[in-house]
């Protein structure tokens, strides 16, 4: 049923994306705004501080927020053009119902109608094939209040166990690296750490690119004195003038943290006092790491011996340290063990809990950090409970005021669900702030599937690609329409405020989930009036665990500039104020109760034997060339805003093929050329650009694109078992000069 | 209302990115909005993610000025260049041939050239320019020479340029590092032993070192 109505030409034209310009009152200058409201970029991790300005219900241009302490009016180019998504030509005023003899493949339908039609269907299934076989799909871009509503939405209304994220293409092998190592999922150290580092060390993270801000805290260290370690396939721009560039190949980060743990054991360099009182697992790992000599290293990493010696000496001799990583290294079906690995030089070191010794991964969505603690991933409960533990199902069903017997166990991850559609056990699919056929692995399989649906609903402001299959789309509500919380990059939670209305039919999203769950008969529990309201119950609900917000306020929010969790509920005497360094010495949390600083019973942290396995797909005979994939700065994920914004897509309007000069010439390849691209499971044909800032066994595409321009065609959906993140940052394929223009080119004119 | 003279603006190259950020910010300014007037363009990107942002530099004797047959642009007090007055260009180009920046831009749909005017109207109210505010890596900077040496112990404003026979002293400073390696940058240097004096600490930076 959820074939796409019509041709995607049509469809595209109807509902864009359509690039919108600065134009009209947005380029006057004769009058006064409305207002001017303090709130944050709907974009990344970093949730940058910004001032939007309001005339007529319209978002019309934006102005610095200077005292905003993470960015201090620093913004990239997404923050400075994000306002030209308000009031935007493609935005969807009504309810859609598919409809092939409609322009575009959709009519426009009344909100209660398009409501009432998702209810039914939701019942009509569900009472068919079981309530698993309704799935809903999230993301890590709502606020916290909406993450918790779509879990509690899911489990309590819909009865299914099946919900998971976008956050699984994004922070899950972090999240489950930094669990088992620290008994905890957050940033351990707030920014501002950076800054008082001697080394900072950058594994698979193209800072400069992808959390712009961040590099004014890198290159203020380096002012300071610091010593900038960046481990990466391609020259980034933040490498470009690092003290050391390790030209990783790609899927063998884990190879390069064991050997140079090595280093340091040789050279004891070492924290043994550390070691000894605050981990357990020392002595396993070193075995482990024995065999990682530097000869080895370099082999398998693909990097110079004398470069892994000095990197492990600059490490290892520093008195204070960052270690930084990101989605390069978490995007493997190892991601997890290579998460591992960067904690063990870490806890090796001793550098942690403590001013100007930390570490982080750059969490990359605008809510990437909140979003994966309360309860819209698979297996989880608000707090960053366990949803298979008894205790932790006891206390939420209280919370929820349901039977713990009717709550679901644990479902299965977001790419899992689309294998399940495939197999026809999921027949109906809510999503929302996820498009998966653009940023899912093997994105041909994934849009197969979304064609064998019986019934998809999706909620969105722009038609986004997988929209395309929907047979319902309701209107959702744009970043500055609502207000409500989020976790930043540091763990500091803060608030996003409210500067226009929905326009039209549009409506808040958690207003749009409490109306189906109204007219499926299932209202107790999804009757807020507010943000506020969802909040307060997700205090309670996060209260005494994990991750505890029961002491997080808006006002407390708007007081401190940001509250760091864990906050925990205000007592009689004193305010909490958060905790924006975790790990101190002497600090309590509900774990440890006072054993020491981690959060395990025992209050120390955990040694990880992190072995190393090559990627998935390996390059051989029939593909020999490493794909691997990322992002520009003007774009981000999957474009269902940026590719919308005109001056962002001016500035990089095209996806391009980059690799070195030496792999150019071997192939007849010269910058600019049209070039195939080809995996064990699609071709792409794009232009060349050919850079010696790039490994010349590696070629990387940026994915923000959809259809014959999207790089997601190639990439390979092997996950890793523990973190189920897949491998978007290697496989295998084989690259030569495109025989003809690709239909998409426009007649052949340069991009 | 001029630019409180102790607030100045300070370019360092080294630490920019290519994000394009001031660019995109500077069409927000209410003197010329929706007109950018920076140029950040890569130096040779096939071999470096070096970029280059170049906002008017606001020279003692501006070249721009001096070759304008008009009299059209002007230096405010404050030492600050503005865009060419609407009523005296004649849209001839003289100042955008002869800038040795590349900075005025003919805007030939107002017949007019436009320049950077270091955002007069929020630096003679006392706030920053757009772009200097924005700018995430810091490569745009406006504030104290205190500030400056404080925060860039690494570099040294310069404010003398050198074109052929004509020696221009700025009001823009560019930071220029103390110690300056220049090398030749290669993603293959740490990959393979070479015995072509490649350093694997490719610490690139933008002046040649003087012996």
């Amino acid at each position: 049923m959820a074939k796409i109505p019509d041709q995607v030409n049509n469809i595209t034209e109807r509902f864009g994306p359509h690039p919108a310009y600065g134009a009209g009152m947005r380029l006057a200058t004769n009058f006064e705004p409305d207002k001017i409201v303090k709130t944050h970029c709907c974009f990344c991790g970093q949730q940058c501080g910004i001032q939007l300005k309001v005339k007529d219900n319209v978002v019309i241009g934006f102005e610095p927020w200077e005292d905003f302490p993470f960015n201090q009016g620093m913004l990239c180019p997404k923050g400075v053009k994000r306002y030209l998504q308000s009031a935007h030509p493609d935005r969807l005023l009504t309810a859609l119902e598919r409809d092939e003899s409609a322009e575009g493949g959709f009519r426009p339908i009344p909100y209660d109608q398009a409501i009432n039609r998702v209810a039914s269907e939701i019942r009509r299934i569900q009472s068919a094939y079981g309530a698993d076989a309704f799935a809903v799909l999230s993301g890590a871009s709502l606020t916290i209040e909406k993450a918790y509503l779509m879990g509690k939405f899911a489990r309590v209304a819909l009865k299914t166990p099946y919900i998971d994220y976008n956050g699984r293409l994004c922070m899950v092998s972090a999240a489950a690296g930094n669990k088992k190592a620290f008994g905890i999922d957050r940033a351990a150290n707030p920014w501002s750490d950076i800054l008082k580092a001697e080394v900072v060390w950058i594994s698979g993270a193209n800072v400069a690119e992808c959390a712009p801000i961040t590099t004014n805290y890198v290159w203020q260290a380096r002012e300071n004195g610091a010593k900038i370690i960046v481990v990466d396939p391609r020259i980034t721009p933040v490498a470009r003038t690092c003290d050391l560039f390790l030209p990783i190949k790609p899927g063998r980060d884990v190879a390069l943290f064991n050997g140079v743990l090595h280093l340091m054991i040789e050279n004891d360099w070492l924290d043994h006092d550390f070691i000894d009182n605050h981990t357990v697992g020392f002595d396993a790992v070193a075995e482990h790491v024995r065999e990682w000599t530097p000869r080895r290293t370099a082999e398998v990493t693909g990097i110079t011996e004398r470069a892994i010696r000095q990197a492990a000496e600059m490490w290892g001799e520093a008195k204070s340290s960052f270690l930084l990583h990101a989605r390069g290294i978490e995007h493997h079906s190892h991601g997890v063990q290579n998460v591992l690995g960067a904690i063990n030089i870490v806890l090796a070191s001793g550098r942690i809990g403590r001013e100007g010794c930390g570490y982080a991964t750059i969490t990359g969505q605008g809510n990437g950090q909140g979003g994966r603690e309360h309860g819209q991933k698979c297996d989880q409960l608000p707090g960053a409970r366990d949803i298979s533990n008894p205790e932790h199902r006891a206390y939420i069903a209280k919370v929820w005021g349901i039977d713990e017997k009717e709550m679901p166990g644990p479902g299965v991850d977001a790419y899992e669900i689309f294998r399940k559609i495939d197999r026809g056990e999921i027949k109906g699919l809510l999503s929302i702030c996820f498009n998966p056929k653009v940023s899912l692995p093997d994105n041909n399989f994934v849009a197969r599937t979304l064609d064998k649906l019986e019934f998809y609903v999706a909620i969105d402001f722009f038609l986004n690609e997988s929209a395309h299959h929907a047979d319902i789309v309701l209107p959702g509500s744009l970043h500055e329409e609502d207000e409500g919380i989020v976790t930043q990059i540091e763990g500091r939670v803060i608030k996003i405020n409210k500067a226009i209305d929905p326009p039209g039919d549009a409506k808040q999203d958690w207003r749009i989930i409490q109306d189906i769950a109204r007219v499926m008969g299932r209202e107790r529990g999804f009757t807020f009036n507010e943000p506020r309201e969802i909040l307060d119950e997700l205090r309670v609900a996060s209260k005494g665990y994990i991750a505890d917000y029961s002491g997080v306020t808006y006002e407390k929010i708007e007081r401190q500039g940001g509250v760091f969790w864990p906050c925990p509920s205000e007592n009689q005497r004193q305010e909490h104020m958060g905790v924006p360094r975790l790990f101190e010495k002497g600090s309590w949390n509900p774990i440890a109760k006072g054993a020491g600083p981690f959060y395990f019973p025992d209050g120390k942290a955990r040694f990880n034997v992190a072995p190393y396995t090559p990627p998935a797909e390996d390059v051989d005979e029939e593909y020999p060339i490493i794909l691997t994939t990322g992002r520009v700065v003007s774009q981000f994920l999957s474009g269902a805003q940026t590719r919308r914004i005109g001056p962002l897509v001016d500035q990089y309007p095209e996806p391009r093929i980059e690799m070195h000069p030496r792999l150019a010439e071997k192939l007849g390849i010269e910058d600019g050329d049209w070039t195939t691209v080809e995996s064990r499971r699609g071709q792409i044909t794009l232009r060349a650009q050919v850079v010696t800032t790039i490994r010349p066994d590696t070629i990387f595409i940026p994915y923000h694109w959809a259809g014959a321009k999207s790089a997601n065609q190639l990439t390979i959906a092997a996950q890793d078992p523990i973190s189920k993140i897949p491998e978007y940052k290697v496989c295998a394929v084989r690259v030569k000069k495109a025989e003809a223009a690709p239909d998409l080119a426009g007649g052949g004119r340069r991009a | 209302m001029a630019v409180p003279s102790h607030m100045e603006f300070f370019i360092d190259q080294n630490r920019c990115i290519g994000c394009q950020s001031c660019a995109q910010a500077c069409g927000e300014c209410d003197t010329h909005k929706g007109h950018p007037m920076i140029h950040l363009e890569y130096v040779d990107r096939a071999h470096s993610t070096q970029t280059t942002p170049v906002v008017c530099m606001h020279c003692d004797q501006p070249t721009c000025a001096e070759v304008c047959p008009a009299d059209a642009i002007k230096r405010t007090g404050d030492g600050v260049v503005q865009t060419a007055r609407k009523p005296r260009c004649i849209a001839c180009n003289n100042c955008v041939l002869a800038c040795p920046f590349g900075v005025p831009k003919m805007k030939t749909e107002f017949r007019l050239m436009m320049k950077c005017d270091m955002c007069y109207d929020r630096t003679s109210a006392g706030k920053k320019p757009m772009c200097a505010t924005v700018c995430p890596s810091g490569a745009l900077f406006f504030g104290t020479r205190e500030q400056v040496e404080q925060l860039r112990p690494r570099s040294t404003p310069v404010n003398q340029f050198r074109f052929g026979n004509q020696v221009i002293t700025t009001k823009v400073k560019m930071m220029a590092p103390k110690v300056a390696r220049a090398e030749y940058v290669d993603v293959t240097a740490a990959m393979e032993e070479q015995d072509i004096g490649k350093s694997i600490f490719l610490n690139i930076l933008s002046v040649v070192e003087e012996e």
